[in-house]
């Protein structure tokens, strides 16, 4: 790091409770770290672990508690304050000024100015973020506009602006959630480096395998309390599972034996926008699960779009049981049986505001109306059957999407696609920032539609679940589908080498 | 009702009451009529006006096309002896089709509603005062159309008829918002358009027809407004009556952000504005106060709706702790 040091914190946080109406967040809960130390906090969505962070961060008051940091209470944490004592916060949610440069948003903010007139010295900033990015090993440069950065890549952009006040603490909440294999590796160094710089660096993951690399130790939350923490040489994935869940989940990857029955989906030489040149062929099965795998950036997420009428397409034609869809239109392919769980659950997948009952009858409307009246009954039945088949963890069908968990809005979306029983699905990056236990149910209702004979099509950056869930991976590089892997052929390694080659 | 209607209807009823103590004419059949006439005439647009701001969108020519539609409905009577059924049936046709240009030039064209309808605002103006070369259009001395007086300036058992095409247009606008397939539509596509996309919504045909709808009504409008003139003066007519309409919304709960608001919210909106004006009439304030009033009185309205928002948010947390200390206890 280009700046001097200062002395190394310790932050004891004690006793600390933070109370919403209708949900007690954090009860009673401590945690102690101090530099040169990497701890790893683990729960599952809604264990009070981002409270936690944005208590730390200054950004709420805790209700309770003490917070002690080089020995000395600090009573009101605000944002500026908590910058000050060199905390630096990672939010697992991006957002960077997409009308600014790197460089400009590296530094917003503290601007390095010069003259009487305090214009912003352009040249000085550069020089400054230059060195940050070169530690993190970016691909980008100062001057880049944030607008054409892959979401990678921002995720490293937020990692160098904290980098780039003087850091002590340095919180990291899912910054590898969207991050490839080698971008994921390349942090996990930095981290590794700042903890020998003396840095406390304090890393949120549902990521299991990267703590076990990583951390010193790690501590578990639980329905908002302390629920173990673990040294070291303790650390490995079944005892965090069970500090997480307080039981043992079992086999978290259940992988029933399918057979793939009558093709369903043909996607024929299919050109997206994003690569006009490159055309696609896919063919999906009814009762399978095919993952489509690859590097983000890779074309997947376009061509689920394309399927899904969300793009137009520049060339070729899908096919929904043997009839060629006109495509461009969402309508249409939802009557023709498809749906799309978008990797965006809070833009494109809900209306975060509305109740859980209108998010999860929103596409059945028109179905469930009479003469386009809307039939309130006929909905509170669906909606009702969905959270018990689907176990959404809410107090009532009226409260807004945005009180649940990042778990709980997931099986929102899929109820509201499961409702219009579809005959193709398509989840792209189904289980990204949500917890142990719900992955492990949604990836059980994937198993559940293929046995009823609906093909799934999952996108997935996290190679784990790509190898444990899919009867069949196709593997995208730069716009075109480079291999197809049968389930006896995948390994890491077969599906990397498609991805890069 | 929502709790938003709730507080609003008591600021009404207050409102009202005070008026009524101060000066008792308030009261009286014929200013109740007049102003229950002018309720009847302003919610007409108001609620055209609402549908669209709860797409998220605005229209700002509803004052102007008030007026070009008003001109050419009394000179299609008054110049070319075209009959009153013919000449509102033209009327319509076009309300329909500018509703239809601007939903198009919206959705089709990526323009945003505030620039479209602010240039509508400003080109309805000027060919409602090229086309008459900015005289006034009236009906010639001594014309008489009894059927359509009857029908849009007419009264039965002492209700104007205004307030019985306003009251039928609400109940109609309250189901079609609240209870209808396509008002989710109109939600949804208001609150997140991307979501609303994703979930199988045609959200352009959706927009569309929300603008159709708003210049609809702003045309069944501008024929009663005309016959309540009698006479159009292209430069003036209907001028701000957008802003009226946008401010009626507002009162009533809807956001500029889309996705919010109540039919019952415009409704109490505009029978607050006119109790107002009436009030600034009635209390001797000087009329040239009337909209300081006006914008007084909204701009309270929502500091009080936000204040009173934190406040039950923060009271929400206090019982919650409460509780938690409560239980720990025992």
């Amino acid at each position: 790091m280009p700046e001097a040091r200062g002395k190394q914190i310790s932050l004891e946080l004690s006793g600390i409770t933070k109370v919403y109406p209708g949900a007690i967040a954090l009860n009673k809960v401590s945690l102690d770290i101090s530099g040169g130390e990497v701890v790893g906090l683990i729960g599952e969505n809604g264990a009070g672990k981002s409270t936690l962070m944005k208590i730390l961060g200054g950004a709420i008051q805790p209700d309770e508690g003490r917070i002690l940091i080089d020995g000395e209470v600090v009573s009101a944490l605000t944002p500026s304050r908590a910058a000050g004592l060199g905390i630096a916060f990672v939010h697992q949610e991006l957002n960077p000024f997409s009308n600014l440069d790197v460089t400009a948003n590296v530094l917003l903010g503290r601007e390095i100015r010069k003259g009487i007139l305090g214009f912003v010295d352009r040249v000085a900033m550069e020089r400054k973020v230059q060195p940050i990015l070169d530690l993190l090993g970016t691909r980008f440069g100062p001057k880049d506009p944030v607008s054409d950065l892959s979401l990678a890549d921002q995720q490293l952009l937020e990692i160098a602006r904290a980098l780039s006040i003087n850091v002590r603490l340095l919180i990291l909440d899912e910054p590898t959630s969207s991050l490839t294999i080698s971008e994921t590796r390349r942090l996990l160094e930095v981290i590794a480096k700042l903890r020998t710089d003396g840095v406390a660096v304090l890393f949120i993951t549902h990521r299991l395998t990267e703590i076990v690399e990583v951390a010193d130790r790690v501590v578990a939350l639980r329905d908002g309390r302390n629920a173990g923490e673990l040294d070291r040489g303790q650390i490995c994935k079944d005892r965090m599972v069970r500090m997480m869940i307080g039981r043992d989940v079992g086999k978290f990857y259940e992988k029933a034996d399918h057979v793939p029955g009558r093709p369903v989906l043909r996607v024929k030489g299919l050109r997206t926008r994003a690569y006009p040149h490159q055309a696609v062929e896919l063919c999906l099965h009814s009762g399978e699960i095919s993952c489509l795998a690859g590097l983000v950036g890779a074309g997947r997420t376009e061509l689920a779009r394309a399927i899904f009428g969300i793009d137009p397409v520049e060339g070729g034609e899908i096919e929904m049981d043997d009839k060629v869809l006109r495509g461009n239109s969402v309508p249409e392919a939802i009557a023709a049986g498809i749906c799309l769980v978008p990797e965006d659950r809070k833009a494109e997948g809900l209306f975060l505001d509305f109740a859980i009952l209108e998010n999860i009858a929103m596409p059945s409307h028109a179905a469930l109306s009479r003469r386009g009246f809307v039939d309130v009954g006929a909905e509170t039945r669906l909606a009702d059957d969905s959270r018990t088949k689907l176990r959404i963890k809410a107090s009532s069908l009226d409260r807004a999407v945005a009180e649940l968990s990042g778990g709980n809005q997931q099986k929102v979306v899929l109820a509201k696609w499961l409702a219009m029983n579809p005959k193709l699905i398509i989840l792209d990056e189904p289980t990204r920032g949500i917890d142990v236990g719900a992955k492990a149910e949604v990836y059980h209702l994937m198993q559940q539609l293929a046995g009823q004979g609906v093909a799934l099509l999952v996108i997935s950056s996290d190679m784990e679940e790509v190898i444990g869930i899919s009867d069949r991976v196709a593997v995208m590089c730069r716009g075109r589908i480079s291999g197809i892997l049968n389930r006896a052929e995948l390994t890491e390694e077969s599906i990397l080498r498609l991805a890069v080659e | 009702m929502q709790k938003k209607d709730i507080g609003l209807a008591t600021l009404v009823v207050s409102v009202g009451a005070i008026v009524a103590m101060v000066n008792p004419r308030f009261l009286s059949p014929i200013n109740l009529a007049n102003t229950a006439n002018l309720i009847g005439l302003f919610g007409l647009f108001s609620i055209a006006e609402a549908f669209v701001i709860v797409t998220a969108g605005i229209e700002l020519s509803i004052g102007s096309v008030i007026a070009l539609l008003g001109v050419i409905f009394v000179d299609l009577i008054a110049s070319f002896n075209v009959p009153w059924p013919m000449a509102l049936a033209v009327v319509m046709v076009l309300s329909i089709f500018i509703g239809l240009l601007h939903g198009w030039l919206i959705t089709r064209l990526k323009l945003q509603p505030f620039v479209v309808t602010l240039c509508g605002l400003l080109i309805y103006r000027g060919v409602a005062r090229f086309y008459t070369k900015d005289g006034t259009a009236g009906f010639t001395f001594g014309s008489d159309f009894p059927m359509l007086e009857f029908l849009v300036s007419g009264r039965t058992a002492g209700v104007p008829h205004s307030v019985v095409a306003f009251g039928l247009v609400a109940i109609v606008a309250w189901f079609l918002l609240h209870r209808t397939v396509f008002g989710r539509h109109l939600f949804a596509v208001g609150k997140n358009v991307e979501a609303a996309r994703y979930s199988g919504i045609d959200t352009d045909r959706v927009i569309i027809q929300a603008y159709v709808l708003c210049a609809f009504l702003t045309g069944i409008s501008a024929v009663f407004f005309a016959m309540y003139t009698r006479s159009v003066q292209p430069s003036s007519h209907g001028n701000f009556y957008e802003l009226y309409g946008i401010a009626a919304a507002v009162l009533g709960g809807f956001s500029l952000r889309g996705g919010e608001g109540s039919i019952v919210g415009v409704v109490l909106g505009v029978i607050l504005l006119q109790i107002l004006q009436n009030l600034v009439n009635l209390l001797g304030i000087p009329s040239s106060l009337n909209f300081a009033v006006m914008g007084s009185v909204i701009l309270a309205g929502v500091i009080a709706d936000t204040q009173f928002s934190r406040y039950r948010e923060v009271r929400r947390q206090q019982m919650a702790m409460a509780a938690l200390q409560d239980s720990e206890q025992r």
